[in-house]
């Protein structure tokens, strides 16, 4: 009834559609999986459920509250609110230090227990973490 | 006083767009050929720019601290090279650069166009313009480079000091060049459209563009990449951090629209497609420069801090947008020859695959880098994309599009034969073969790394095999391909045979593991010129392979930051690269040592394929004579 044009046309529309869905579906899929999200200290101790998920926890590192053996970093994440004990072998950047603001990527082992896997690493001396400021500022 | 010269040849240049203007105008209409005045103004204005641009880097010469963009960004002593370099190194100086290049550029076309349509070339210097005009007000009224502070401070607030390296000084004017010279392919394409010029002689024109913007984002990515690798101290070379990202979505719109003008030029077809990529390309190179200067990126709220630029560029980029779409719908008329007609077994088809993977792969990256922007906007969740975002989206379409790759440019164009071509079939199954022998012994994800590898030795080979057979005929795309299909053999082996060791050291202290033995011998304090340094010594043994190396901690006086700077010992087939940190009143170092494979063939394997765009470039101009 349609000439091979219309039809090869038609094929080539619906292959471009079955693969646009197939892409935005894989797309959002991975995203729910990668996603890592951002909390402070007085966020976990909100969290209801504790998922073994990777988050970020972010805030001021505790003056004194560094320790450092062969193979660990320990520390205390604190927002003035509440704080986080946090457990750490890896590189660690050169601004971290006591009461400067610090990032740490990893998993929750309960609501005051953080198992990092990586501290992230800014680079300017007058840099706050956005995520920290706004954490910060919200008491 | 140097400010004071750069500050009005820039108002200067913003005037001399009128005069560009008016007789572009009148030009159009009447006279056949193109008005020698247009020429003369552009080139005015080319010198403005240029004088204004020299007048920002003299004052940061001279460390004249009257001058905000100089205070913020400089400091006395720091050494020449830096004070330069520092002239880009920030949101204004980098922005003028921009506009240097906006203006250099439109006047290389205008020379380089002669025996092109004339109303062509002037529409195309008439959209160029408005770019220009655009960026003139933006530099002026928001970012000015030359704003006057007083009372004269001092002494500036110096440079960051990972910024201060020669990789990093030449980054931007390379990356630039890639960016600005996508803007060329936007204004001409637009102009074109509207003149129905869009044809095989417009397309052989245009391709030179591209592939001239190509080479220099391809080289300005690579920079970046190298600076990354030694300098932040994470032994990487991609990090999918949203900065690098920017740079590499016009990467892709860019590759793809190469390919796309191909079927153009050589078939007269897909002409919207290019229409589309090159707008798209271009909003992309846009994109990047202001969300890397404006710091979007790193949080919206910094956004907040200066509504003006973001508002400013975002309506600019939107009245662009507009234009160029309206252009588009209202003059574009399909392929005259709507006839084309091409079967499935062709190098059309194969090219519009290739297209395929490249949106796709364009649209993870753009998402993956928008979506935590959008997420904190609405709902001020935040969160972050990481690499196994990237990873698990990219690396498994990585497997057909490295085949399709291969087996694409065996063909010939409109309709080729599967006859005599065997050695396709044979070549994968001995690639695939290869590919075990060598992973065989890894244990985790056997199956896909075998293949992924397979693949890429398959898109190796069969371009080597073309690249004798056919008697260097197609050298240079011969080459780029080649030069992908060893990138990603490096980047895979590199990720498979990295080996890393972590720990805390005291100096004097040992750590051993069953492979490694890492002795902290000894650290040296000395006195540089804009900084202290601490330099520590190791001796690492791996197998009875001694290697000595030596990273180092600088503390910097102006800004007072504190950077660790590797050791890297490049060989041949793999690097060794060992850094330092320190942790505030510790007397414990944190020491990262890692072994990594092929990071040198990473960085060859880049040149190749650019070299592929510059053989490509001038085997053109050869035919041409």
């Amino acid at each position: 009834m349609y000439g091979r044009k219309v039809k090869l046309r038609f094929f080539f529309i619906i292959f471009v559609f079955l693969t646009l869905i197939l892409s935005v579906f894989l797309v959002l899929k991975s995203l729910e999986e990668n996603v890592v999200y951002f909390k402070s200290p007085s966020d976990v101790k909100l969290i209801k459920e504790l998922e073994n998920k990777k988050i970020r926890v972010g805030g001021m590192v505790k003056k004194n509250s560094i320790e450092m053996s062969s193979d660990e970093l320990n520390f205390i994440i604190t927002d003035f609110k509440n704080e986080i004990y946090v457990t750490y072998s890896g590189v660690v950047p050169n601004l971290f230090s006591e009461g400067k603001g610090v990032v740490a990527e990893g998993y929750l082992k309960d609501r005051s227990f953080f198992n990092a896997s990586k501290i992230l690493a800014k680079h300017d001396e007058n840099y706050m973490p956005p995520e920290v400021k706004e954490a910060l500022g919200e008491k | 006083m140097y400010s004071f010269i750069g500050y009005y040849s820039l108002i200067l240049g913003l005037i001399i767009s009128l005069p560009i203007f008016f007789f572009s105008i009148k030009n159009l209409k009447n006279n056949k050929i193109l008005d020698n005045k247009i020429i003369s103004f552009s080139f005015i204005q080319l010198l403005l720019v240029v004088i204004s641009f020299f007048g920002l880097i003299l004052s940061f010469v001279h460390s004249d601290f009257s001058n905000e963009t100089v205070f913020n960004n400089s400091h006395t002593t720091k050494p020449l090279f830096y004070k330069i370099s520092g002239t880009w190194g920030n949101h204004e100086g980098s922005l003028l650069l921009w506009l240097l290049v906006l203006t250099l550029f439109i006047f290389i076309f205008l020379i380089k166009s002669k025996n092109l349509l004339k109303n062509y070339r002037i529409l195309t210097l008439l959209f160029q313009q408005i770019i220009i005009i655009g960026f003139f007000f933006f530099l002026i009224k928001s970012s000015n480079p030359f704003n006057y502070v007083y009372p004269i401070p001092i002494e500036g607030l110096g440079l960051n000091p990972i910024l201060q390296d020669p990789a990093l000084a030449i980054h931007p004017p390379i990356l630039y060049l890639g960016y600005v010279g996508s803007s060329i392919i936007f204004s001409s394409v637009l102009a074109a459209t509207t003149l129905d010029y869009i044809s095989k002689t417009w397309a052989i024109h245009i391709k030179n563009w591209i592939l001239v913007s190509w080479i220099f984002l391809t080289l300005g990515i690579l920079l970046g990449s190298i600076w990354a690798y030694y300098e932040l101290g994470w032994g990487g070379f991609w990090f999918w951090d949203p900065v690098e990202n920017v740079s590499l979505m016009p990467w892709l719109a860019l590759t793809t629209l190469l390919h796309c003008v191909l079927v153009l030029e050589k078939r007269s077809a897909l002409s919207s497609w290019v229409i589309i990529l090159s707008i798209t390309t271009f909003t992309l190179s846009m994109c990047g420069t202001f969300l890397v200067r404006s710091g979007i990126l790193n949080s919206v709220h910094t956004f907040a801090n200066d509504p003006e630029r973001g508002l400013f560029i975002l309506t600019f980029l939107f009245i662009l947008i507009f234009i160029s779409l309206f252009i588009f719908f209202v003059f574009h008329k399909t392929d005259k020859q709507n006839l084309v007609s091409f079967s499935l077994l062709s190098k059309e088809t194969f090219i519009i695959i290739n297209n395929w993977f490249m949106m796709y792969f364009l649209s993870v990256v753009l998402i993956g880098t928008v979506y935590p922007i959008f997420l904190d906007v609405i709902s001020s969740e935040q969160i972050s994309v990481g690499p196994p975002f990237y990873h698990k989206l990219i690396i498994p379409f990585l497997i057909p599009f490295l085949i399709f790759m291969a087996i694409g440019p065996q063909l010939k164009w409109i309709k080729s034969k599967l006859e005599g071509k065997l050695y396709l079939v044979a070549l994968f199954i001995l690639s695939i073969l290869i590919s075990f022998f060598i992973l065989r012994n890894l244990g985790t994800q056997l199956l896909l790394n075998t293949i992924l590898i397979g693949s890429a030795f398959y898109l190796f080979f069969i371009t080597t095999r073309d690249l004798f057979s056919k008697k260097f005929k197609n050298i240079a795309q011969n080459l780029s391909h080649l030069g992908f299909s060893l990138l990603i053999l490096s980047i895979l082996f590199n990720n498979i045979f990295s080996r890393e060791v972590i720990t805390n050291l005291k100096v004097g202290e040992k750590f051993k593991n069953d492979k490694f033995q890492i002795v902290f011998n000894d650290l040296k304090k000395s006195e540089e010129k804009n900084y202290i340094s601490f330099k520590g010594y190791f001796s690492i043994k791996e197998n009875k392979n001694e290697e000595k190396l030596e990273p180092e901690l600088r503390v910097y006086n102006q800004p007072n930051i504190i950077t660790s700077e590797a050791d890297i010992k490049t060989t041949f087939l793999s690097d060794k690269f060992i850094t330092m940190n320190t942790v505030q009143n510790e007397e414990y170092f944190n020491i990262r040592y890692q072994v990594k494979p092929f990071i040198l063939w990473i960085w060859l394997s880049v040149l190749l394929i650019s070299l592929g765009g510059t053989m490509s470039l001038f085997k053109k101009k050869f035919y041409e004579k």
